[in-house]
């Protein structure tokens, strides 16, 4: 047992801790910060200062722009961009269709998509879930009947994250209504900009237009944007969504927004002191800060394991339940220091009524509660737990 | 021991219930809510004219002299439809320090609030103050007869559209002394009242209140000079009883709204309701629900009696912040994605549920008054 870092693992993060301080653009960090929404313009011209400094996708085969670092540096990489504010990468691109694409496309899918994901020329987003199809994801129905050389695609995908922004979209679709529900799903990559393909903003709770809903009629998509063998799109989609799980808990990132609200209640009047000397609040703080050294280290056993050559398992569904829980409670307790002024509505980009934090405080709360619903439910990571690692 | 209702109070709950299900479906109250005033004068006009405004004031006040469960009615079938229009700022709150004002006070504020033609809000909470009623660093100079007040109020839930404020200032002494507070009715169009209106995230209406030497007359002041904190602190426990009965309203919604919802949804070709871990979760809600209930008619009848009341206020409050997360965050989680949109009413009773905790003093603030309380 040991708990320290090697010397080269400490020298590497340096080295990204102070890339961050010279690269990260600062209006950037402080909408991070903030817990802001960023623009389009914003997202992309941080994923660019990686691209040019060649870490945009350090999880990729070498030859298609990644860099070859051992799990640990992974680790610290993700860890040190987000405790520096740096916005996690748009990952539906980098962290999804990429690798479903370098593992299961064809060369010419790889030549003709990777380069712009790696360059973020192209905004790609997810078109899994339906409005009847969410955990059961497997009984979509989004239809695609082959045409020729093409598919003609009809149906509705929900809940499309930043659609309105994205060039293109992948797909789950059904493309054989015959076979058990699992086994007649195709992996299709659709321009957003075929005709047919309308995007419908839904706006969630806080007021915030983040998802969508996109239609698809008679959208005709060429055969040779289907991924790998047609009705095996499960497969695939499979393997992606253990990629999805293990970027999950980002500690780095929860320990600098956990830092975020002390700094903040250590402003807040409260009494004849601030909220800090609150024994109630101070309390709870104290709770979730040890919330968080457990998940940390759960994290770096897993991580030990994956770096000794073991498969990170249902391991990452643990992470993915409990890192989401105590982002979940950050955000609560930024609400609660925030007091009366967290009722005030503002929007995206608005203005605070109060001290700047309290701007979105209310609203992340709200946001939040998504992170236990979407990525696999924590009911759903429960049902995987309980079979795969209990035996139930 | 008799838990039932009486029949005019039943045909009570009967007519605010009409009213709130024929005019206040989910898209008419989305359009209000967008509109200029966040909420209608004509609908204020008919909660006059069906005499809701008068409710708890006395009948030499002009009233109707109904008792602390009349209110709870009202508010709780109002907290049902999420109602926007400022009854539990006017009536209770501001209501609650008109009736203790003197007779000429009343004359002119409170007899047209019980008519339907004055709004009001009650300004109180300051940048510093957190949840201390007591924390007053709004100042009121003597002036020749009167007085001028100087500060900053925020948070004054509905004062957007209030025609008077009652406003929190001092007198005498330091920022936390719980002496030498006194309330003031000033008229909102007053020189020196400048308004920064906003919406709340729970879709109500609010403003911040600056006040620079503006000119109150000593007509104008709410019970006794220097004496204004235990006043307002009354009041606040009458209000959080009355807020109970909203967030009872609300509660039964949330989970009985997720109860239908997993019936219907389906996945995996059954019903969602099936699967236990979600089951079990709505028969927690279902119980903190009928915990938090009988907190409500508790502290209702407490305030009946008129004793023991801020104990009562202050468990009733650390009841709801505890049930109204747990009922509030359990819709959310049962629902699955759809409740995270504006489209669905779930995530409206969240927001305004998740927002009662932090009125009038949260479930951590009220867990220590009540400690205090001995
Ligand atoms: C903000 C947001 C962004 C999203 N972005 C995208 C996106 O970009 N692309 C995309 O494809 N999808 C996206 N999703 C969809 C997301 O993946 C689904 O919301 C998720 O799969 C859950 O499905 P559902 O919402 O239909 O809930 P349901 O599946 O209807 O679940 C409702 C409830 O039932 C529970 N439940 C379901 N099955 C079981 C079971 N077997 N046992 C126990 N409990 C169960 C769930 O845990 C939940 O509590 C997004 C969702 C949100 C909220």
């Amino acid at each position: 047992m040991d708990l320290e870092f090697s010397k080269e693992e400490l020298a590497f993060r340096d080295e990204v801790r102070s890339f961050a301080q010279q690269k990260l653009p600062a209006e950037i960090r402080e909408k991070v910060d903030q817990g802001r929404p960023l623009t389009k313009e914003d997202q992309v011209r941080w994923q660019k200062l990686l691209a040019d400094k060649g870490w945009i996708a350090p999880n990729w085969p070498l030859q298609w722009g990644g860099t070859g670092w051992t799990p640990t540096q992974m680790y610290l990489f993700d860890d040190e961009l987000g405790a520096a504010g740096a916005p996690p990468v748009i990952p539906f691109g980098l962290k999804m269709v990429g690798p479903v694409i370098y593992t299961f496309g064809s060369e010419e899918q790889k030549q003709r998509f990777l380069p712009d994901i790696v360059s973020s020329n192209v905004w790609w987003c997810q078109g899994y879930s339906e409005p009847g199809s969410g955990s059961d994801l497997a009984s979509l129905s989004t239809r695609a009947v082959r045409d020729g050389d093409h598919y003609v695609v009809n149906g509705i995908k929900a809940w499309t994250t930043l659609a309105q922004h994205a060039d293109w979209i992948f797909c789950l679709v059904r493309t054989d209504p015959n076979a058990k529900k699992q086994q007649g799903i195709s992996f299709l990559l659709i321009d957003m900009k075929s005709p047919g393909v309308t995007v419908h903003p839904v706006i969630t709770m806080e007021g915030d237009h983040e998802v969508n809903e996109t239609h698809f009629e008679d959208v005709r998509v060429p055969v040779a944007n289907r991924i790998g063998e047609e009705n095996q799109g499960w497969t695939y989609a499979k393997y992606l969504l253990t990629h999805e799980r293990t970027s999950i808990a980002n500690v780095g990132a929860i320990k600098r927004t956990f830092a975020r609200v002390k700094r903040e209640a250590a402003k807040v009047t409260s009494g004849d002191g601030t909220l800090l000397d609150s024994p109630v609040f101070a309390r709870k703080l104290a709770d979730v800060a040890i919330q968080i050294t457990a998940l940390e280290y759960t994290m770096l056993r897993i991580l030990s394991q994956v770096a000794r050559g073991g498969a990170p398992g249902a391991e990452s569904s643990l992470l993915k339940v409990r890192g989401t829980e105590i982002q979940q409670s950050i955000t609560e307790l930024l609400m609660e220091a925030g007091g009366y002024y967290s009722m005030p509505f503002v929007a995206e980009h608005g203005k605070a009524i109060g001290p700047e934090f309290t701007a979105r405080a209310a609203a992340n709360y709200f946001n939040y509660r998504k992170v236990t619903i979407y990525g696999g439910s924590s009911e759903v990571q429960k049902n995987i737990m309980s079979k795969a690692v209990l035996g139930l | 021991m008799d838990f039932s209702f009486n029949q005019e109070q039943t045909l009570l709950r009967e007519s605010v219930k009409k009213l709130v299900e024929k005019d206040y479906g989910f898209e008419a109250r989305h359009a209000l809510l967008k509109s200029d005033e966040g909420f209608s004068r004509a609908m204020w006009k008919s909660f006059a004219e069906l005499g809701w405004t008068a409710i708890p004031f006395s009948e030499a006040d002009g009233g109707l002299g109904g008792s602390p469960v009349d209110t709870m009615i009202v508010l709780e079938e109002l907290g049902k439809g999420l109602v926007l229009e400022p009854f539990f700022a006017t009536v209770i709150f501001a209501g609650g320090c008109l009736r203790r004002a003197s007779a000429s006070v009343k004359a002119k504020y409170l007899s047209p609030l019980i008519n339907g033609e004055l709004l009001s809000a009650v300004a109180y909470a300051e940048q510093d103050s957190r949840f201390d009623l007591f924390h007053v660093g709004t100042t009121a100079k003597k002036d020749g007869a009167g007085f001028s007040l100087d500060g900053k109020k925020i948070a004054v839930i509905a004062g957007s559209a209030a025609d008077m404020l009652v406003v929190s200032a001092r007198t005498s002494g330091g920022v936390r002394d719980k002496t030498g507070v006194t309330l003031f009715a000033v008229d909102a169009k007053s020189a020196g009242v400048t308004r920064t209106s906003y919406r709340t995230v729970d879709g109500l209406r609010a403003c911040d209140v600056t006040l620079q030497g503006v000119k109150v007359s000593a007509d104008n002041v709410i019970g006794k000079e220097g004496e204004g904190f235990a006043l307002l602190d009354a009041v606040s426990d009458e209000a959080i009883i009355a807020l109970g009965a909203e967030a009872m309203g609300i509660m039964e919604v949330l989970y009985k709204s997720t109860v239908a919802y997993t019936k219907e949804r389906k996945q995996f070709g059954v019903p969602i309701g099936s699967f236990q871990v979600l089951q079990h979760r709505m028969v927690d809600q279902f119980m903190e629900y009928e915990q938090a209930r009988s907190m409500v008619y508790w502290a209702t009848m407490m305030l009946h009696k008129g004793t023991g009341v801020a104990k009562a206020a202050s468990a009733l409050k650390v009841q709801l912040g505890k049930s109204g997360r747990m009922i509030g965050q359990a819709a959310i989680k049962n629902h699955g994605g759809m409740a995270m949109t504006e489209e669905l009413p779930v995530s409206h009773f969240f927001k305004r549920m998740t927002m009662i905790d932090l009125m009038l003093g949260n479930a951590d603030y009220h867990l220590d008054r009540f400690r205090t309380l001995g």
